[in-house]
């Protein structure tokens, strides 16, 4: 047992004891206790094993910046948090938590045989030595090493938990509320500025709340800005990101410091723009590099005093200092006049300054000068260390069961530099401080250089008389990198810290390198023999701590990952058991199943209906833009390929729209209403990209046409109605509209009344059967179904779904946009080349068409498939070969883009993109399945009536 | 998250308003079928992608729904001034 806590001091409280677990142990803390102080004051100090070796490891720091005390979390069913830092988890009743990467106990853990073999385990073993056989990899060696190697564990259950988000602006954003943020904040308050001061401790005050002198200001500090009208303070919130033009990520955390389950968000992320922002995160103190430095009870004297003087408690009974910094000998002047015994001072400096030496005497400590730390004694806990003069003589043991460490002090920069904040060096300091501002944004305090701790000596490692390639002095502690990995990378040839933090991986674990960068630069600068700056300096990037992916998420998962469009008539298809997919964000109708009907009866049910009786048929999603102007036939003429000019009112035209590039991007029918304004439609997927473009070229290329655009997509609800009976059914509910094939042929459209509902009716069809698609004010969409449904039962009326659409289109040669296409097909390739104005002077696209590689032999081209075997249905995606016999791997031919059952022809269709495809007519080709290579024959598109006869009807 | 000036709303929005459009003053060709296969090809495909100053055009999707023409600077990512499409490159 080596901690304790104190009789009198800190800020807990100790009127309320508060009980919880630790590897299934009961301890007792007080509110106001951390895990790690908790478990410190019960003398516990082994709380993790490293990530690589499983060492064990106690608690280095007394923050954010904790590299070795990483423990899990579990909250209830699904409320298992890994990787939290002890130093940041507050205890309250019933917490539970527990140690990580450890087997079978933290005591015993049968992986650290590792650290026996770490002479065998260097910088860059995994990948030197893991190489051959390749295919061992994945299967063997990676697996194994996971296992191994590791921090916790990823929760396996889904996050019952709901988390907040919100935007805020301010004038001024404070990041950090220790002494300097808050003097900042306090300076402000007397100003009209909206200010937010945000801090990530679960109370304000930051190292303020280390050093008992300056509470009482703190106390009447907070209280002013409480009172101040303009301050919003936000605390247990982390500014994990500085974005561009003073954007600021943070997350506040709610919940989970309180009993649970506990009422409401867990956390909250906030999104805030500031006009101003001052960066007060204050400096992280270095730790130093000696063999054992790793050891738990080896911890940073600054971490001492903030557990002496904010939770009571003692790091140890007897207690040793090594230091390179005058703020260590405050921080064991700290514990000495709190009644702790002090091993000694040992200071790496041969001489210090007097007022440090007298109170050290006053205090009655034992100081050496000159003497660095050359070996820590112990395994699971300090026992003692061996100290030696520097030039390596007079080795001598001291008793003790923690060790501090005063290595300097590194500016905290993290959120300066997520803003692209230049740095400078401070070879007196031994760290980068804020230089030139990229954003509305200055640094105060600490994490701007300035403090009051005094001065020390910079260096990159403790002198030792041992052999410095068989000791473990650790340098990042959280991936377990050593000085000797440094030193190895250097000698094989890494001079950019970049590469030589990714070959060693110091500083990528998951604090970033908080602790343990510049001791690593420092280390490389000294075996290159270069100044740190001439090597570099690596990036800071958000976030400054890990965060919760709930937290970032918030609400966007699940129905509210993205928005479902629903038509008018999706209710309908719901409570008639429609199966649905999505297609774009739209949910549609797939088929209407009845019982005990698969997919593939269902949709051979819903073609047969459709070419014997009528079929009906929910096309709202179609996208539809308005066209009106005086310049809007020739707007459409310059976009499409097709002509437009001459399409009369009351006509419909099928439109097919290209990229700049020649290649199809949407297709579908249009209608011209009067001579200045027209009904267009796209696909359901390319409605809002066609608008975008369509825009692009009126506002920028020929903003001299006087057109609008107008999306209309959602204002019109569409039942297509297709069938020999669907004019029968359709006669007697239309007013206005002569239905006759003489006075309404296919491709036209005319306006009247339906049901007295006005409609834009069209006379088209995407089914190869007479058919209309019926435009209706949305509103109105469901009624006229629901009628349409009724009326039509004596004609056996049938709801088909998109997959029939697809299979009855099919037969007719259809081509789907985005299926049959894919960014690389022409309309030449697509075998639409009736659809092209070739006498149109210019359209989008046209250029391109003449481009030497688009009018070259052997493009992919658009064919129909015809399997050997009728049943066979070839699977969408499926390779084509010429000679299924040739050597792996193949030439390809090209692939299958649509394939179906076509119950009309009792055999399957299928189109495929293949190289030279239209003049391979009649050729047999073959598809290498896994289990058989299926033999086809290329055809023409239009596997049914192909002379129309049942559409001019 | 930028904000970006609006030259026809006047205002400073959030970039999630907003849609990039390539690069600015790319104007399409009054007569494409008069034009080499080169210059079509440079017309389709070749950018400046430069260092530094950086025209292009952006769009107030969410907003207004207008194309127009900024300045950015590729390496400090910050906008230098935003205009409206058909006025003189800047």
């Amino acid at each position: 047992m080596s901690g304790f806590r104190l009789p009198q001091c800190g800020r807990i409280d100790r009127s309320r004891p508060v009980s919880f677990s630790f590897d299934g142990t009961v301890y007792q803390g007080y509110a106001g206790d951390t895990l790690a102080s908790a478990l410190l004051a019960n003398g516990v100090m082994l709380l993790g094993r490293s990530f690589k070796y499983h060492r064990p490891r106690g608690v280095l720091g007394a923050g954010s910046e904790e590299p070795n005390a990483l423990v899990s979390v579990t909250r209830g069913p699904g409320r298992f948090t890994p990787n939290l830092r002890a130093t940041g988890v507050e205890i309250y009743g019933g917490l539970t938590a527990s140690s990580q990467n450890r087997w079978p106990s933290l005591k015993t853990d049968l992986g650290a045989i590792n650290d026996r073999l770490g002479m065998f385990l260097p910088a860059g073993f995994y990948n030197k030595t893991f190489m051959w056989p390749r295919s061992f990899w994945e299967r063997l060696y990676e697996p194994a090493i996971r296992r191994m190697a590791g921090l916790g564990e990823a929760p396996t259950e889904i996050d019952p938990d709901h988390y907040g988000a919100t935007y805020a602006h301010c004038d001024l954003l404070i990041v950090g509320a220790g002494p300097a943020g808050i003097d900042a904040a306090l300076e402000a308050s007397a100003t009209s500025k909206r200010v937010i001061l945000i801090d990530e401790q679960d109370e304000p005050g930051g190292g303020a709340l280390a050093d008992p002198a300056l509470w009482p200001w703190l106390e009447e500090s907070l209280k002013d800005l409480a009172a101040a009208p303009n301050i919003t303070v936000l605390s247990r919130t982390t500014a994990f990101g500085y974005y561009h033009d003073n954007f600021i990520g943070a997350v506040e955390r709610l919940t989970d410091h309180l009993p649970h389950p506990a009422a409401g968000l867990r956390e909250k992320l906030w999104r805030i723009r500031a006009g101003e922002v001052i960066l007060a995160q204050g400096a992280i103190e270095r730790p130093l590099v000696f063999a054992g430095n790793d050891v738990p009870g080896v911890m940073l004297a600054s971490a001492a005093r903030t557990f002496l003087h904010r939770y009571g408690v003692a790091v140890g009974k007897r207690v040793a200092l090594m230091a390179a910094h005058d703020s260590g000998w405050l921080d064991i002047f700290a514990l000495a006049r709190a009644g702790v015994a002090v091993a000694g001072i040992i200071d790496v400096r041969e001489s210090v300054a007097a007022p440090l030496l007298t109170e050290a005497e006053q205090l009655g400590l034992t100081i050496h000068l000159g003497h660095s730390v050359i070996d820590v004694h112990g395994r699971l806990a300090v026992k003692g260390v061996t100290i030696a003069r520097n030039n390596g003589a007079a080795a001598a043991r001291l008793a003790c069961d923690a060790l501090l460490m005063a290595g300097g002090w590194t500016p905290s920069v993290h959120l300066w530099s997520h803003s692209k904040g230049s740095l400078a060096w401070r070879d007196e300091l031994g760290a980068y401080v804020p230089d030139r501002a990229n954003e509305q944004t200055r640094c105060v305090g600490a994490c701007s250089g300035k403090w009051n701790f005094g001065s020390g000596l910079v260096l990159d490692a403790l002198p030792t008389p041992r052999d410095p390639a068989r000791i473990k002095a650790f340098v990042d502690f959280q991936n377990d990198v050593t000085a000797r990995d440094i030193r190895l990378a250097v000698r094989e040839g890494f001079k950019s810290i970049e590469h030589i933090k990714r070959y060693t991986t110091t500083g990528m674990a998951t604090d970033q390198g908080k602790t343990s960068n510049l001791n690593g630069l420092q280390i490389a600068s000294t075996a290159l023999g270069l100044p740190v700056v001439d090597i570099g300096l690596t990036t800071f990037r958000p976030p400054y701590t890990p965060q919760t992916f709930g937290a970032l998420a918030g609400h966007a998962k699940d129905a509210l990952f993205q928005p479902t469009r629903k038509t008018t008539i999706d209710g309908w298809a719901e409570e008639n058991g429609a199966v649905f997919e999505l297609v774009a964000q739209w949910r549609r109708a797939r088929y209407f199943p009845k019982a005990g009907e698969d997919m593939h009866a269902a949709v051979n049910r819903e073609c047969r209906a459709v070419r014997a009786s009528v079929g009906i048929f929910d096309a709202s999603t179609l996208g539809k833009i308005e066209v009106v102007g005086p310049d809007a036939a020739e707007f459409l003429n310059r976009m499409y390929t097709n002509p437009w000019k001459a399409l009369e009112p009351g006509r419909c035209r099928y439109g097919l729209l290209l990229k700049e590039d020649g290649f199809i991007t949407d297709d579908g029918v249009s209608a011209r209403l009067a001579p200045d304004r027209f009904h267009l439609t796209t696909t359901t997927g390319g409605a809002a990209r066609v608008l975008n473009m369509m825009e692009d070229y009126l506002q920028t290329e020929w903003p001299d046409l006087n057109v609008w655009l107008t999306s209309t997509t959602e204002q019109w609800a569409v039942i297509a109605l297709q069938g020999p009976l669907a004019r029968k059914l359709l006669e007697p509910l239309v007013s206005g509209i002569d239905l006759s094939e003489q006075a309404f042929p296919h491709m036209a459209i005319r306006e009247g009344t339906i049901c007295g509902v006005p409609t834009r009716l069209f006379r088209v069809s995407f089914t190869g059967e007479l058919g209309f698609e019926i435009n209706v004010p949305a509103a109105y969409g469901r009624a006229l179904w629901e009628r349409l449904m009724a009326d039509g039962a004596a004609y056996d009326i049938t709801p088909y779904g998109t997959e029939t659409m697809h299979v009855l289109r099919a037969e007719k040669g259809f081509i789907i946009v985005g299926q049959d296409t894919d960014g690389t097909v022409t309309p030449y390739d697509a075998g639409l080349d009736w659809a092209v104005g070739k006498k149109k002077p210019d359209f989008v696209g046209k250029r391109s068409l003449a481009r030497p590689d688009i009018a070259a032999a052997g493009r992919k081209q658009l064919v129909g498939l015809l399997t050997d075997d009728p049943a066979d249905v070839l699977e969408e995606g499926a390779q084509i070969v010429a000679d299924p016999a040739q050597a792996i791997p193949m030439t390809m031919l090209g692939h299958v883009t649509s394939s179906y059952w076509s119950e009309t022809l009792g055999r399957s269709i299928a189109f495929a993109l293949v190289a030279g495809g239209q003049g391979r007519l009649g050729e047999t080709l073959h598809i290498p399945m896994p289990d058989k290579v299926v033999t086809a024959k290329v055809s023409g598109m239009v596997f049914y009536d192909p002379a129309g006869a049942r559409l001019n009807v | 998250m930028l904000l970006i000036h609006c030259p026809y709303c006047d205002e400073q929005r959030a970039e999630l308003e907003f849609a990039y459009a390539g690069e600015a003053h790319i104007a399409r060709p009054d007569d494409p079928a008069a034009m080499s296969d080169e210059d079509w090809q440079y017309y389709l495909f070749v950018r400046a992608n430069p260092r530094g100053r950086h025209h292009e055009r952006w769009r107030h999707t969410h907003g207004c729904g207008r194309f127009f023409n900024a300045v950015r600077d590729t390496l400090s990512d910050k906008f230098e001034v935003t205009y409206k499409a058909g006025e003189p490159r800047r």
